[in-house]
């Protein structure tokens, strides 16, 4: 015992002429572990606050678009948020095709925001871009601003027949979320 | 504790003496709150806020943790436990939750004459700025709590107020939408937003009350500024805080909590939203959605952007409306003039009034409905505020001459109106000192 703490000692003196001694390493590595320890515990804090399984396991959702007549639309919802499913008319696929894409906002051309062959189906969720409002427009008489898609009462923001914003705060095209036909007349979004 | 000449406290029973040798908490009761705190003799009825904003604080805290053993946090239960159970079958509940409806109204209204106080009389100036900072913390989490407070109810502007205000932080590029998803707890308000927004809004008050002990910790070293701005110098300056500003903060309490109690409980949805007696629908949005008013100018402030400018038109709003309070904390040094006081500064007071006017009309703006008059009108006031903030109050600071000021306090009070123009000799001195303190 006595030889190793008087090697120890000899050790604690040489390191004490470069500077640091085997006590500062201790301490470092000790309250840097104890650190890493505390760091790792606020991570089931901030994970916790995250979207849980339950809210995660309605990401799918599945509907049948057969009862809607052209010019119609359906609300839905999906993952808690309301979706629009809109037949749109040959007129209104005209309107939005015939829009230049140096006029928008955020270019996108219909066919980019349809299936192939699925044009006159448009799909977006209806959450305004800006701060979440539902827009009007998907429901019968309610007003479709002045591009004819939809119009947001909360700041103002205008969509037109292919849900691209137009006019007003928002920054976006409404979102098409990820979907799939998975017959001729069922839609899978999720 | 800020002046040589305050009483030290003097236990006047052997049970005080005994406890005081043990825990000394009446003697910091005493010199915070007692007579052991000297005030300036000449505050005016400005200085009376301070206190009622603590008062509400009370009001809300004791109100508060009573509704919350009626509330249901859940998304089914939310509304029918306030409206049903609160309202109609608790005894007395329809009593304590119009209180704390119109508490929050009043804690706001109380804190907004309190901050102008600081802002006319220069309260945030050196050696207060602390101070001014705490007192902004405390509002910002004033903001934060009513928010989350008027979620709970679970109405269509709680659903709605939720879904726009979270809404803010998707405006910040990469980052924006998961951290919206994070705070909720989901992709749009639903129970884990409102369970966590119940939490933490129980938890708030508690935080500011925690944040007001320091705000009055770092307001009793230099102890409390006054209406001429001139720093106490001697004992005739000052009065001790009780009984004599105990006295007329207790008679002012009384008077301002009858006008509370006139709201309560002649007009006690006056200050409210009719749509927040509708439930929450996630699938429809109310036509006409504005926060609570005392957001008001704040939401004008969001609104003004409609164009985007290298940023999007959203991500500017946002951050003016941030901005808008944060530059706030900067004020101490954008006004660099050595005067405090605004009733010595000519100019300055010209253009506090014109920061009045302004606000009040962002506050109408952010109530009215979106026209192009009202937008037009938005803007130009949201471009007036930072425009008295950021250039017109450092200019007036550097270019503007103040009048002179009182010899002291004391002088002020007692030679009236008349010696506070004093001769030019007396005020160079004045000045000096002003600067020199």
């Amino acid at each position: 015992m006595a030889t190793k703490a008087q090697s120890a000692e000899v050790n604690d003196t040489q390191a004490a002429s470069d500077g640091v001694r085997r006590r500062d390493f201790l301490n470092v590595a000790a309250v840097s572990f104890a650190g890493v320890g505390g760091v790792a515990a606020l991570a089931p804090l901030l994970v916790q606050m995250a979207p849980s399984a339950d809210v995660l396991a309605l990401s799918t959702t599945e509907i049948d678009v057969s009862k809607i007549q052209p010019g119609q639309g359906i609300k839905t919802t999906w993952r808690k948020q309301p979706v629009f499913v809109r037949n749109l008319t040959p007129k209104e696929i005209q309107q939005a095709n015939a829009v230049p894409m140096s006029d928008l906002r955020d270019p996108e051309s219909l066919a980019q925001r349809t299936k192939p062959g699925k044009a006159n189906w448009l799909i977006t969720l209806g959450v305004c871009t800006h701060l979440g409002c539902v827009p009007l427009g998907i429901g019968e008489g309610e007003n479709r601003g002045p591009y004819g898609g939809y119009f947001c009462p909360c700041h103002g923001s205008a969509y037109d027949t292919a849900a691209r914003i137009r006019q007003g705060p928002a920054p976006k095209n409404l979102m098409v979320p990820e979907y799939k036909f998975t017959g001729p007349t069922t839609v899978q979004i999720g | 504790m800020s002046f040589s000449w305050a009483k030290a406290y003097e236990p006047k029973s052997s049970f005080m003496r005994w406890l005081d040798d043990r825990l000394p908490l009446p003697r910091l009761v005493y010199g915070a709150i007692g007579g052991g705190y000297p005030v300036p003799r000449n505050l005016n009825y400005f200085w009376n806020f301070g206190v009622l904003a603590g008062i509400f604080l009370t009001i809300q805290i004791v109100s508060g943790i009573v509704l919350a053993m009626h509330y249901f946090a859940t998304t089914g239960g939310a509304f029918n436990s306030v409206n049903q159970l609160i309202m109609r079958d608790v005894n007395a509940g329809w009593l304590l939750r119009y209180a704390h409806m119109n508490g929050a109204s009043f804690f706001f209204i109380v804190t907004y004459i309190h901050i102008f106080r600081g802002l006319y009389y220069g309260s945030y100036k050196a050696p207060r700025e602390l101070v001014w900072m705490l007192g902004l913390v405390i509002y910002l989490l004033m903001m934060a709590t009513a928010f989350m407070g008027y979620v709970l109810p679970w109405g269509q502007m709680s659903y709605w107020g939720a879904q726009v205000i979270t809404g803010f932080f998707s405006a910040f590029p990469l980052i924006g939408e998961p951290l919206r998803v994070w705070l909720l707890g989901g992709y749009a308000p639903d129970q884990a937003a409102l369970t966590r927004f119940f939490s933490l809004h129980y938890l708030l008050p508690f935080v500011i009350a925690a944040v007001v002990i320091l705000h009055i910790w770092a307001l009793h070293i230099p102890g409390s500024s006054n209406p001429t701005g001139v720093d106490v110098k001697s004992e005739k300056d000052t009065l001790p805080f009780h009984p004599f500003y105990t006295a007329k903060d207790g008679w002012f309490a009384a008077a301002v909590l009858l006008a509370y109690a006139l709201v309560t409980y002649f007009a006690p949805d006056y200050l409210g939203h009719p749509d927040n007696y509708i439930p929450a629908n996630p699938l429809a949005t109310p036509a006409h959605i504005v926060p609570e008013w005392y957001f008001w100018p704040f939401y004008a402030i969001l609104r003004s952007f409609t164009v985007d400018f290298i940023l999007p038109a959203k991500l500017w709003g946002v951050l003016a409306m941030f901005g808008s309070i944060l530059l706030l904390f900067f004020l101490p040094w954008v006004d660099k003039s050595p005067v405090r006081s605004g009733a010595y500064r000519p100019v300055f007071k010209r253009f506090f009034w014109l920061l009045v006017v302004d606000v009040i009309i962002l506050g109408y703006v952010g109530g009215a409905e979106i026209n192009a008059f009202n937008v037009a009108l938005g803007q130009a006031a949201a471009a007036y505020y930072f425009l008295h903030f950021l250039v017109i109050l450092p200019l007036v600071s550097a270019f503007e001459t103040p009048l002179p000021l009182p010899n002291s306090i004391s002088e002020s009070v007692l030679h009236g109106e008349a010696a506070e123009s004093a001769p030019a000799g007396s005020n160079k001195s004045a000045r000096n000192t002003v600067v020199a303190g």
